[in-house]
Order: C-alpha cells, then sequence, then structure tokens
C-alpha cells in the first residue's frame, strides 16, 4: 500500500500569516450627541445649498423662465470668455508641468540640498497673495525692459505667468509626493542602463508615473483659472469671472445662471479629482485666497 | 471560585460569530494566555473583559462580582495596548500617573507610586520625557507602569511585543514575566506567537475561529495537542497523510512502510488518518548505523519506527540544524531537528538515511481522534 | 536581527555623490529659477524696494511704514485682521465640529460626499460666491424674501450683506470647507486606543476630551485657523464684487491704489502691500510651527 502524503511543516506559520482580521470593531453606543452630531451637519449642509438654491431660485424670475439661460447660449461674449479662460488656463497647466515636474525631479535625484530653497520659493505664493502679485508684476513690467503690459499679446502672457505662480504650491506637492511615491533613483538608473536620455527618462518614465497627481493639479489649476478674478481684472483681461461680474449691470437674471455654470465647473473639476484621487494620497485639493 | 471567570461567552459582530461557546476560570496571580492566529477572536475576548466589547452572551466575573454590564471606567482592570497608545500630550511621569489623577489622589500620593513604577520597569529618571523621545520597547514599559499604576484586579496585555524587534521582544518578555510574578497580578496575555505563550504562561488558551481549541500548561499544549490545529500551530510540525491498517493494534501505513502508534485509533482498515511528529523526536542514522546524526530524546518503550528515506538539504538555524528528508516513493518531506555541535557529521544530500521514532511520538491529529493521554486532562478541563 | 538592519541599510538613503559635478548639477534648476526670479521674486523686491523708497525725492525711508497707521490704512488693516479673525475662528470651529461629525460621530457614511463637496466649495470662491449670496440673502435675495413673507425682515433690523458681517457669512463659504479639508487629517490621527486606554484607567468621556483629545488636536485646530486666516485676510475679489470697492480692506485698497493711487504716494502703496505680506509670513511660519509639532505627536 503505497501511502499519499504532504508535509505540512510550517502550516501553523501559513495560519498566522492569513488573510483574515479580527472583524471591524464597532461602538454601537447610542449616544445623546449623536443629534447633536446630526444638527451640525445638516446645519452646515444647509448653509453650503442655501446660496446655490438661492442663485437658481434668481435666475428662474426672468420671464420667461427659462430665458436667463438662453440668453447665455446667446451670448457671444459668454464664449468668447470662458473660452479665453480655458485657453489661459491650458497655457498655464502645460508651462506649469513642464517647469515644475523637471525641478521636483532634479532636486529628489541630484539636488537634495536645494530643497528647502526650492520648497520655499513654491510656498511664497501663499505669503504674496494675487493682489499684491499682481500689484508687483504691474509695477514691473509696465516698462522698459519688459513693458509686457503694453500689448495686448504681453498682458496675456504676463497674466499666464502669474497663474502659475499661483499654482505652484499645490503643484509642486503633489509633483513632489508623486515622485516620493516613487523610487525615482532605481527608475532613472534603470533607464539610463537602457541607454535613455534624461528627456526620455523624464517623458517617458516620470511623467507616465505622475499622471494622477498632475492630472489633479491640472483640474485644480483649471478651476481657478477659471474662478481667478483679482489679477485678471488688473490687467484688463477678458475672462470669465470679469464677464461674469460685469454682466450684473446689464443682465442680473442672466448672471445669476452664469454664477451656477461657475460652480458646475467647480464641481466637474473637483470631481474628477475625487475620481482620481481615490486611493491616493496625492490629492490636492487647497489653495489660496480669493 | 476562580478570579477571573468568563462563562459562555459569545461575541457576534452582525452575522459573524468572532466569539463562541468561550469558558475560563483563571485562579488569582495565574498568567494565561490566548493564542492563535490573527481573527480567532483572541483579542475581541480581552476586550470584552477589559469592557471594550459587550458579550452577545455570556457573563464575566472578577473576584466573584459581575463585571460583563460595567463600562469600561468602572472595571478597575488595566490593559496594555499593542500599539503602546501613550498619550502623545504628555510626559512619561503624566501617562504613568494618568489613571491616579482621575481618581483623585493627592499629588504626593502619585508622585511617589509614579516613582515606585518608573523604578519597577528601570525608566528612573525618565518621568519627564515625552513619548516620541522613547524607543518602542521603552514606551510599552511605560505602557506597562501606566495599566499598573491604578493597581488594577487583572493586567490585560494585548499582543504587547508585536510592534518591537526581536530581541528587544525577548528581553521585555522576560522583563514582564518578572514583573508580573513580583506583583502576583493576574494576567490574561494575547499573542499570536507560540514561544512567547509557551515562555510566559502558567496556562494556554490556544483559539482557532471564535472557539477554543485546548486550554492546557505549556507542557500540555505541547506535548499533547489536543487537535490538529493545536499540533501545528504550536511548534513545528511533520503532518502526514497515512492509512489504517488495524487500528486496536496502532498500526498504521506510512510511504509503503508499516508503523506503530501508541495514539488511539478510529477506523477501519484502509481509512486515512493524518499523523503527526515533532521534528525533534525523530532519530537520523545512516543505514549501516555508524553514522548517528540525531538522537530521539523519548526512549519508546514499545520499540521503535524505521523508516528508510533520503537527506535532501541542510539548514543550519544556529543551535538546532535541521534536516530536510524525504520518505517513501511519493518523497514525501520529513523535517528532522538535532542540535548542532562541532562533532555533527553532516550527511551530504542525496545519501540514503534512516529515520527512527519510537511509536509514542507518532501523534494521531483530528478533532475526533485525541491522542490517548490528553483524554483525562480534556475530561479534567471539561469539568473546571 | 541582522536581516533586519540590513534591509534597512538597503533601504536607506542613497549614498551622496561626490560633489565635483557641483556647477553642472546646479544648472537643472536654471529654467525653474529664472522663471520664479522674473515673475514672483524680482516683482516682490520691487515692491519691496520700493517700499522703502520716498516716491517724490527718491530718497531712501521708513516713511511709508509710518504712514500705516494713518486712518485709512490702519483702518483697512483692522477691518482685514478682524473679518480674517471672526471668520478663522467660526469657521475653525464649526469646521471641526462638522469633520468630527463626519468621521466619528452620526453621519459617518456620509464623509465622502462631504470631503468632495468640501473640496468644490472652499474652490468655490471670488465673483460667483458673492453673487450667489447677493441672490440669497441680498434686498431681494431668497431667504430675505423668505423672512420677510414671516415679517422678520433682518434689511429692516438694520442687516446688509454689504456690511462686515455680510462680508463674513460670505467668507466662511469657503472657511468651513477649507477646515473641514485640513483637520480631518488630524481627527483621523486620533488613535482609538487612546480613548480606550483613557477609559480603562476610570476617565469618563470629558475627561478624555480635557486631558487628551483636545490637547493632542490643538496644535492642528490652532494652525488650521492660523491657515484659515491667512485665506480671509488675503482675499479680495469676493469682497470686490459684494461692496463694489467700498469696504475698506488691505485687499481692496490695494487695488484701489493700483486703478488710483488712492494714497497718492506710490511708496505708501507698496508699504501697504508688504505689511500684508509680512503679516501672512507670519502666519504660514506660525502653521508650520505647529504643524510640525502635531505631526511629531501623531506619527
Amino acid at each position: 500500500m503505497t501511502g499519499s502524503g504532504t508535509n505540512r511543516l510550517g502550516q501553523g506559520i501559513e495560519a498566522m500569516q492569513g488573510e483574515s482580521l479580527d472583524p471591524p470593531v464597532q461602538r454601537e453606543r447610542k449616544s445623546p450627541l449623536r443629534f447633536a452630531w446630526w444638527a451640525i451637519f445638516i446645519l452646515g449642509i444647509t448653509y453650503f445649498f442655501l446660496p446655490l438654491i438661492g442663485t437658481f431660485a434668481f435666475s428662474l424670475r426672468a420671464v420667461p423662465p427659462s430665458s436667463a439661460y438662453t440668453a447665455i447660449l446667446e451670448d457671444p461674449k459668454f464664449f468668447a470668455s470662458l473660452g479665453y479662460s480655458f485657453v489661459v488656463g491650458f497655457i498655464t497647466i502645460i508651462i506649469s508641468i513642464s517647469l515644475l515636474v523637471p525641478t521636483a525631479f532634479w532636486v529628489r535625484l541630484r539636488l537634495p540640498r536645494a530643497r528647502p530653497y526650492v520648497e520655499f520659493v513654491t510656498l511664497l505664493p501663499f505669503v504674496i497673495p494675487p493682489i499684491v502679485l499682481v500689484f508687483g508684476l504691474i509695477s514691473t513690467f509696465s516698462r522698459p525692459p519688459l513693458p509686457f503690459t503694453h500689448t495686448d499679446i504681453g498682458s496675456t502672457a504676463l497674466l499666464v505667468f502669474g497663474y502659475v505662480v499661483l499654482s505652484f504650491p499645490y503643484m509642486y506637492r503633489a509633483i513632489d509626493t508623486g515622485l516620493r511615491a516613487m523610487d525615482i533613483q532605481s527608475l532613472t538608473e534603470a533607464a539610463q542602463s537602457l541607454g535613455s536620455g534624461w528627456l526620455r527618462i523624464l517623458i517617458q518614465v516620470i511623467l507616465p508615473n505622475l499622471r494622477v497627481a498632475l492630472l489633479s493639479g491640472a483640474f485644480l489649476t483649471l478651476a481657478i483659472v477659471v474662478g481667478e478674478f483679482t489679477i485678471a481684472t488688473f490687467l484688463a483681461r477678458k475672462v470669465f469671472s470679469v464677464y461674469l461680474s460685469q454682466l450684473g449691470d446689464i443682465a442680473p437674471y442672466q448672471q445669476s445662471a452664469v454664477a451656477l455654470v461657475s460652480f458646475g465647473l467647480t464641481w466637474i473639476a473637483m470631481g474628477f479629482i475625487a475620481l482620481l484621487g481615490r486611493g491616493s494620497r496625492s490629492r490636492v485639493t487647497i489653495t489660496g485666497a480669493r | 471560585m476562580a478570579f477571573l471567570e468568563l462563562s459562555g461567552i459569545q461575541k457576534r459582530f452582525g452575522d459573524v460569530a468572532a466569539v463562541q461557546d468561550f469558558d475560563l476560570a483563571a485562579e488569582r496571580g495565574e498568567f494565561v494566555s490566548f493564542l492563535g492566529p490573527s481573527g480567532c477572536g483572541k483579542t475581541t475576548t480581552l476586550r470584552m473583559i477589559a469592557g471594550f466589547e459587550r458579550p452577545t452572551a455570556g457573563s464575566i466575573a472578577i473576584d466573584g462580582k459581575d463585571v460583563t454590564h460595567q463600562a469600561p471606567n468602572q472595571r478597575n482592570v488595566g490593559m496594555v495596548f499593542q500599539s503602546y497608545a501613550l498619550f502623545p500630550n504628555m510626559n512619561v511621569a503624566s501617562n504613568i500617573g494618568f489613571g491616579l489623577k482621575i481618581r483623585k489622589r493627592p499629588k504626593a500620593d502619585v508622585d511617589r507610586r509614579v516613582a515606585e513604577l518608573l523604578e519597577l520597569i528601570h525608566l528612573e529618571g525618565r518621568g519627564d520625557r515625552f513619548p516620541w523621545q522613547l524607543s518602542g520597547g521603552q514606551q510599552q514599559r511605560v505602557a506597562l507602569a501606566r495599566a499598573l499604576a491604578i493597581e488594577p484586579t487583572v493586567l490585560l496585555l494585548d499582543e504587547p511585543l508585536s510592534a518591537l524587534d526581536a530581541k528587544i521582544r525577548v528581553a521585555l518578555r522576560h522583563e514582564i514575566r518578572q514583573i508580573q510574578r513580583q506583583l502576583g497580578i493576574t494576567t490574561v496575555y494575547v499573542t499570536h506567537d507560540q514561544e512567547e505563550a509557551l515562555e510566559l504562561s502558567d496556562r494556554i488558551v490556544v483559539m482557532s475561529e471564535g472557539r477554543i481549541e485546548q486550554i492546557g500548561t505549556p507542557f500540555e499544549i505541547y506535548n499533547f495537542p489536543a487537535t490538529s490545529f493545536v499540533a501545528s500551530f504550536v511548534g513545528t510540525l511533520n503532518a502526514m497523510d497515512a492509512t489504517i491498517v488495524d487500528a486496536s493494534a496502532g498500526r498504521l501505513s506510512l510511504a509503503g512502510h508499516e508503523i506503530r502508534t501508541t495514539s488511539k485509533l478510529a477506523g477501519s482498515a484502509g481509512s486515512a488518518v493524518t499523523i503527526a511528529l515533532r521534528p525533534e523526536m525523530i532519530a537520523l542514522t545512516s543505514p549501516d548505523g555508524s553514522n548517528v546524526v540525531a538522537v530521539s530524546p523519548m526512549k519508546g518503550m514499545s520499540g521503535s519506527n524505521r523508516l528508510p528515506g533520503t537527506v535532501a538539504d541542510i539548514a543550519f538555524l544556529g543551535s538546532v540544524v535541521r534536516v530536510r528528508t524525504t520518505v517513501g516513493p511519493d518523497a514525501i518531506p520529513v523535517f528532522v531537528d538535532t542540535f548542532n555541535n562541532p562533532n555533527l557529521a553532516v550527511p551530504a544530500a542525496g545519501s540514503p538515511i534512516v529515520l527512527g521514532f519510537p511509536p509514542e511520538a507518532c501523534l494521531v491529529l483530528g478533532r475526533d481522534v485525541v491522542p490517548d493521554r490528553t483524554d483525562a486532562l480534556a475530561a479534567a478541563e471539561a469539568m473546571l | 536581527m541582522t536581516e533586519t538592519a540590513f534591509a534597512r541599510n538597503a533601504q536607506g538613503a542613497p549614498p551622496a555623490r561626490p560633489g565635483r559635478r557641483f556647477s553642472l548639477t546646479w544648472l537643472g534648476l536654471v529654467p525653474f529659477l529664472v522663471f520664479s526670479t522674473l515673475f514672483l521674486l524680482i516683482p516682490t523686491a520691487y515692491l519691496i524696494v520700493g517700499s522703502f523708497v520716498d516716491s517724490t525725492t527718491g530718497d531712501v525711508t521708513l516713511q511709508n511704514y509710518a504712514r500705516l497707521t494713518e486712518g485709512l490704512q490702519l483702518n483697512a488693516y483692522l477691518t482685514s485682521i478682524e473679518i480674517s479673525l471672526v471668520t478663522a475662528l467660526v469657521g475653525g470651529i464649526f469646521g471641526f465640529l462638522m469633520a468630527y461629525a463626519v468621521i466619528s460621530g452620526g453621519p459617518r457614511r456620509l464623509r465622502g460626499p462631504l470631503m468632495t463637496f468640501s473640496g468644490v466649495a472652499s474652490n468655490f470662491a471670488g465673483i460667483p460666491l458673492a453673487l450667489a449670496f447677493v441672490f440669497t440673502i441680498g434686498r431681494t435675495g431668497l431667504v430675505t424674501a423668505f423672512l420677510a413673507g414671516l415679517g422678520i425682515n433682518p434689511y429692516d433690523g438694520g442687516f446688509t450683506i454689504y456690511s462686515k458681517i455680510g462680508l463674513e457669512i460670505v467668507y466662511l463659504y469657503f472657511q468651513l470647507p477649507l477646515m473641514i479639508l485640513i483637520i480631518a487629517p488630524a481627527i483621523d490621527g486620533l488613535k482609538r486606543e487612546w480613548r480606550e486606554a483613557s477609559e480603562n484607567m476610570g476617565a469618563t468621556t470629558f475627561q478624555f476630551w480635557r486631558y487628551i483629545a483636545l490637547p493632542i488636536l490643538m496644535p492642528s485646530l490652532l494652525g488650521s485657523m492660523i491657515l484659515l486666516f491667512g485665506n480671509a485676510f488675503g482675499a479680495q475679489a469676493t469682497a470686490y464684487q459684494l461692496t463694489g470697492g467700498f469696504i475698506n480692506l488691505v485687499t481692496i485698497l490695494i487695488g484701489n491704489q493700483l486703478t488710483g493711487d488712492v494714497l497718492h504716494n506710490k511708496g505708501a502703496g507698496y508699504a501697504l502691500a508688504m505689511g500684508m505680506v509680512a503679516i501672512l509670513g507670519i502666519t504660514l511660519l506660525a502653521y508650520q510651527f505647529l504643524q510640525r509639532r502635531s505631526e511629531r505627536w501623531l506619527r
């Protein structure tokens, strides 16, 4: 008779490392405070939603009620300003990424001692609010040698550069967090050993791994640029929020409708970020003052 | 009446039964360990003693007093957490003295007690340090002192050493045992580390999937495992499938060879059983008997089983040398442990070898097939 | 043990590179440095230098800073600080309570939606925000009309959205969600074991909060509120849209100076901006100090 058998040495160890964890420990204490928490929550939610309802109700006061919305579709300035803001936003994102990714990469890989200085610069926009930044930009670039504000294209360029600066704090942090999550030292050395140059490493190795961080940063930038007013108005740029601001004198109902559109755009951008950020820590949502 | 009594404890989380049919009676001053893999319900049981979980059924009594429905802050049991759970905003002295401060003891008393405890855990003069300034081992000693400060009726430790490095783990283990003996405090210790449980405990409760597998002294648990789970979880083990040849005579067939066991066999000829051999119970000799690689520490009274095999490879584990052999046409692996010594003539891989073990070392596993000598013990425990 | 030590070594920091290629290595930062110098550092430096120069004579002077104590400027600072303080405190406390409610209190399942919504609301600032509140609690707004229908028109009681209190209500719309977003990680950091350990030693819920939870959260709470302060202090667009530039905030005053030289002195305008930068600089430093302390604790 042949006995078939398996050795189970160490079976116990396997069982020890098994996947099953202690069941979730729930604490279902019926506390009188539960109602207080719900009350606070509902109060907060009411405060959040009332202004949106108020805006919507106001837009329906137009006669007929839908006219505030149809007026938007017939307003070429709406599309012009929104289009302009989006173009400015895209250029801002491209410049910001192509400036910050190589910098953050290089600091992590070769220049760790430059980190405090680079971080300091990227945090400056928290200390220098948009109104001060535009004050400085106009003071500096409204005269030779670099009279940006004298031409239309120059002013737009200055606007983009200002927005790039505004994007520094959260963009840099998102990229840096993303880089920390991967072993760029090994990735770079592996790519180099296979004959890649620096540009190739950045575009084919580093960028794809930063996808979530960069997309979150990009959507946030877009949300901010479309809503930004301070810098644009002092540079006399006809961006979306300047259009929205000036609409009140001529078409208040249409203005309320456009305000809702603006909120919707923020929603979409943040919704994408929330979607991207699921399960990752490189989620960016905090920006500066407006 | 026992000092700490858990009777008919059951805990359900929704549809999941985390703990069922848990009965335990611990004497005053006893050190009891709950041993088992994660998810076996040992921590849940401990948390029920502390009062953080309410049992779905059953009762808990400490020193004759039913505490089943008492709030955790009324129970006066001390708890040490796996993650230390020191309050980061307080220094060591304030952490240790916290329970006494809550009890509104005079400041002088608190200070005296804190100093005593700092001495007990060998951290004299470190009272003004903050948790983040301490190593993991020091933090856990502070947590122990904090739990002891309130002079608890029972001390509960929830995997207190599993976040620490191996060396500190062993050192702290001794310290915990020594302090426990010194204070004579009834202690429940939760661990998944069998070595810890075997070394520290007066008695071990081995648990699996919410149920008690066996309660016994470390000696009983290791030498007379009541179930195949206990046998495989505690210590290393060769578990092999065999078939019964003659149940009443204790004759089995393993890898084409007949062997004998003193364990009680149930089943007809030809039915399959699982047998277990501790690696250190097996003797290992060359076929001509010239080289004795390993000796079985167990002197069999009814002769020895012999199994021819082949050496597969050899691992040095420090004081112990582990020889992996294979037995039979299916090359069933069997591990054999022997003490290391410079005169040991290690056989080469591939060389033939003979495994020998007394029938007493051949355990038959299974919930229903209990090794002979534990019957009496199991019966005694059922009566407790 | 040796294995652990080895593994730790292997994971440690890469060995430092020899400093031979020092100058070339720094070249990698040139694009970033050139851009930041041109569009961030030089414009800031321009304001700094200008703030120390007498704009009529060209002499170096501290006069511009002395003028910050003049009525208009001082008043702007006081108003800005007041509004920022009030909204930081109210938003901070209420935001903390809301975050705690969804993390540890009753409506736990709503955590995800609240966090996402907070991301939206904290970025829904400026022009559309001001408008939304005008449409809601402005003179003819939805809520005003509703209250007036009940016979309690707030505007009859002297309330107006175009005032300090009105602005504070509006600012809270981005302050509150910002607080929820930045305090959530700190609340998550409160270990369940701390509460259990304190209960185990006989403490009540109140004692747990008084001796443990609040002291542990305090650096994060303070730090977050400081961040909220800075957030409100630097805001311009919302106030501009709401009041048409008639409320005297530092940001509004700087804007008016930029378009119309309302201070009739360029240097005084630069000093006004620099005072703002100084205050925000202090808030950022205080925030980072408190943040470091709480990270040390919550590690």
